[in-house]
């Protein structure tokens, strides 16, 4: 199985948070910045009446996709390529990289402009083009702020969402060519990066892009943006080179209407997008005289056999399920060690790399299963349930392992059931006189436990099991 | 009517004034309780832990204590929620058994005190209780319910996620103690005793905080000395 750093985890989860909680610059700003994000999100969804059964529709057109990916994929083949597109498959990372980097030493470029994409973040396309000498320049303003800064992304939709503007002006002033402003509001900070992405645009040669949907009926791509930096992207350099997931699958042109109404609303808080662009094949004399369609799988199809964990493949990455989770929000999203990070990522870097991966296993952990996720996946994808399949199917330690088997063994019988809490709660008789100067409960406690006292007191077994007082109080006669 | 109790093996153990509550108010209002002593845990803590096999076995001995029974109550949402996803029981948390099943929404209680309620999230999200708790206890008398900030917040407990991410679990568990005192209430309520542990744990620390209790406590309470 291919291992790509991009979606691997490197540290495991637990230690990677708390050293970005130890962060309070960066706890503010996320926490400002999810809060903004989820209260837009709430009152756009809130307009929007069918919005339930719109849900129901994208899940199933979705899952209608995963049911037939190999013929949905001919079919957008054979539409792409009667529109005079070129399709490639890459079947991994490497595969992908490999083709691409061809593909843009064929028109001996020397560098390549971007729009935002996380499939080619997926892969660590970037990195495979300047190995290769070719400079990819990021167009995407976000995207920009974190190449600028030699940074990865910590959000699907907002990757720079660990910035605040301040810091975003002391990094233009050090490595963005001609910035000279002294202020730090949004308006001067975009216009100065427009001004250095115009130049760029002017003179690619070759653009890459990503791609929110390809259509199988068309053979159609649309991407979805908010800058028009993509518009810029795909209308001006003479090749385009889109990587598509093999999930961005719609089977019919038909399908669009509900996704389009969904993306937005769910990732900007917008009720419509700026831009969005749709393009079929090449038009002579019209944009870009040379498509490259680039599907990859990189570990799809092999999620697609899982029936539960499957659904993690409906994602149109809109992180609605980021700016919701409580986890996130405090731990960001360089601590899941992936391009994908937040609930999502928990759920998709496991099944995409595996989880013998790194730390990838210690990914299914990280939520407390609240279900805050579920309930604004515009796919509905149900990511408790997921983590909990990958939990219960991936590899856990001895001792937990045993002591797990002990309690249900205890549990599943009443007479052990009954002893063993009489057990506890004689063996914790003395520690109830520790415990009475701190109101009843505990403030330390040894390993592993120390673990919960280390944040909050414990409770000690009660002086009568409920059991106990109801044979007491319901039996005795 | 007779209603069987899942008091849950939590409640077993450490708080056992739940179930008492339970059973108090339920005979107050007129019912019979029977308590399936073959009972222990419903599954939850070995499924959500990622051991599938126990799981099974305890929803299995759970599905066999209760054969028979026709209601069952438990004032635990979360087991409740877990029994509802992998039994076939008729298990009801207790504020659906006392609004939907026995169509009760005042049930006599008296608890003179300034109290905010914490909407657990299997309750809030995968039960759905909507505001089935808040209008029992806006029914007690003397009780004035407090609305606390950002309810649909977890407060950071998750089973082993609170050993296994404890860092991450102390800063969520900090934001909703923070939110719990600045209602000023005497006590905060819940319908779950192991997010109420967790929460009550960190109030500890809190001078003037408010004091964990469980939400069966305050509708069993007639103000007569206990």
């Amino acid at each position: 199985m291919s291992r790509n750093l991009p979606i691997v985890a490197i540290t495991p989860f637990p230690v990677a948070a708390a050293h970005e909680l130890g962060d309070a610059q960066l706890r503010a700003n996320l926490g400002r910045a999810t809060r903004t994000i989820r209260d837009k999100r709430a009152r756009v969804v809130a307009e929007v009446a069918d919005w339930e059964p719109m849900r129901d529709r994208a899940a199933a057109v979705k899952d209608e996709v995963l049911d037939n990916l190999a013929e949905l994929l001919a079919r957008f083949e054979a539409a792409a390529v009667a529109a005079g597109a070129t399709v490639h498959h890459a079947t991994d990372a490497a595969h992908a990289n490999a083709i691409v980097t061809e593909l843009v030493k064929a028109q001996r470029a020397e560098s390549v402009v971007k729009i935002k994409s996380m499939a080619t973040q997926e892969i660590g396309l970037n990195e495979a083009l300047e190995a290769a000498g070719v400079t990819p320049i990021e167009t995407d303003l976000a995207e920009l702020i974190v190449q600028l800064a030699d940074d990865t992304p910590s959000h699907i939709l907002v990757p720079a969402i660990h910035y605040n503007r301040s810091q975003i002006r002391e990094l233009f002033a050090r490595r963005m060519p001609g910035f000279t402003a002294t202020s730090d509001e949004p308006a001067v900070l975009a216009g100065a990066a427009r001004e250095y992405l115009r130049r760029t645009f002017l003179a690619a040669k070759v653009a890459v892009c990503g791609a929110n949907f390809a259509i199988a009926e068309t053979g159609s791509l649309v991407i979805v943006e908010s800058e028009g930096n993509g518009r810029m992207c795909l209308t001006l350099p003479e090749t385009l080179i889109a990587v598509v997931g093999v999930e961005k699958l719609l089977p019919r042109f038909a399908d669009l209407g509900d996704f389009l109404r969904l993306l937005p609303r769910s990732s900007t808080g917008e009720r419509m997008n700026p831009y969005t662009s749709i393009f079929t094949g090449v038009t002579p004399g019209d944009g870009p005289q040379r498509l490259h369609i680039v599907l990859l799988d990189n570990g799809r199809t092999q999620v697609a056999q899982d029936p539960v964990g499957r659904a993690a493949l409906r994602c149109i990455r809109c992180s609605a399920c980021l700016n919701v989770c409580p986890v996130y929000e405090r731990a960001g999203g360089h601590a899941y060690g992936s391009v994908y990070p937040g609930p999502i990522g928990a759920i998709l870097s496991p099944q995409l790399t595996g989880q013998d991966a790194g730390f990838n296993k210690t990914l299914p952990y990280a939520s407390t299963l609240c279900g805050a996720c579920y309930d604004v996946c515009p796919v509905k994808i149900n990511i408790p349930e997921i983590l909990v399949h990958l939990r219960q199917t991936g590899p856990k330690p001895a001792a937990e392992r045993a002591a797990m088997s002990t309690l249900s063994w205890l549990m599943r019988d009443r007479r052990r059931w009954r002893a063993a809490l009489r057990a506890a709660r004689s063996g914790s008789a003395p520690l109830r006189l520790i415990a009475r100067r701190h109101g009843g409960t505990l403030r330390r406690v040894p390993w592993p436990l120390s673990a919960w006292t280390a944040h909050r007191d414990a409770p000690l077994p009660a002086a009568e099991s409920f059991r106990d007082w109801w044979r007491r109080t319901h039996e005795s006669s | 009517m007779r209603i069987a109790l899942f008091v849950t093996c939590l409640n077993d153990a450490l708080f056992p004034q739940a179930g008492i509550a339970t059973v108090t108010l339920l005979e107050r209002l007129g019912h019979t309780v029977a308590f399936p002593a073959a009972q222990s845990c419903c599954g939850q803590m070995h499924a959500n832990t990622g051991y599938a096999a126990p799981a099974r076995q305890l929803e299995r001995l759970t599905e066999a204590a209760f054969a028979g029974h026709d209601v069952i109550v438990s004032p635990s949402g979360s087991c409740v929620a877990h029994l509802r996803a992998h039994t076939g029981l008729p298990a009801y948390e207790l504020s659906e058994l006392l609004v939907d099943v026995l169509g009760v929404t005042d049930v006599g209680a008296t608890f003179p005190h300034r109290v905010t309620y914490h909407p657990t999230c299997h309750g809030l999200r995968m039960l759905r209780l909507g505001d089935r708790p808040a209008t029992l206890l806006r029914a007690v008398k003397g009780l004035e319910l407090i609305d606390l900030p950002e309810p649909e917040q977890c407060c950071g407990f998750g089973g082993t996620f609170a050993l296994k991410n404890a860092a991450v679990s102390g800063a969520m568990l900090a934001d909703k103690c923070a939110n719990a005192a600045a209602t000023g209430a005497e006590y905060l309520a819940a319908a779950d005793n192991s997010c109420l542990a967790h929460i009550g744990g960190g109030l500890a620390r809190h001078r003037g905080a408010p004091k964990p209790i469980h939400y069966a406590e305050i509708l069993a309470a007639t103000g007569a000395p206990s």
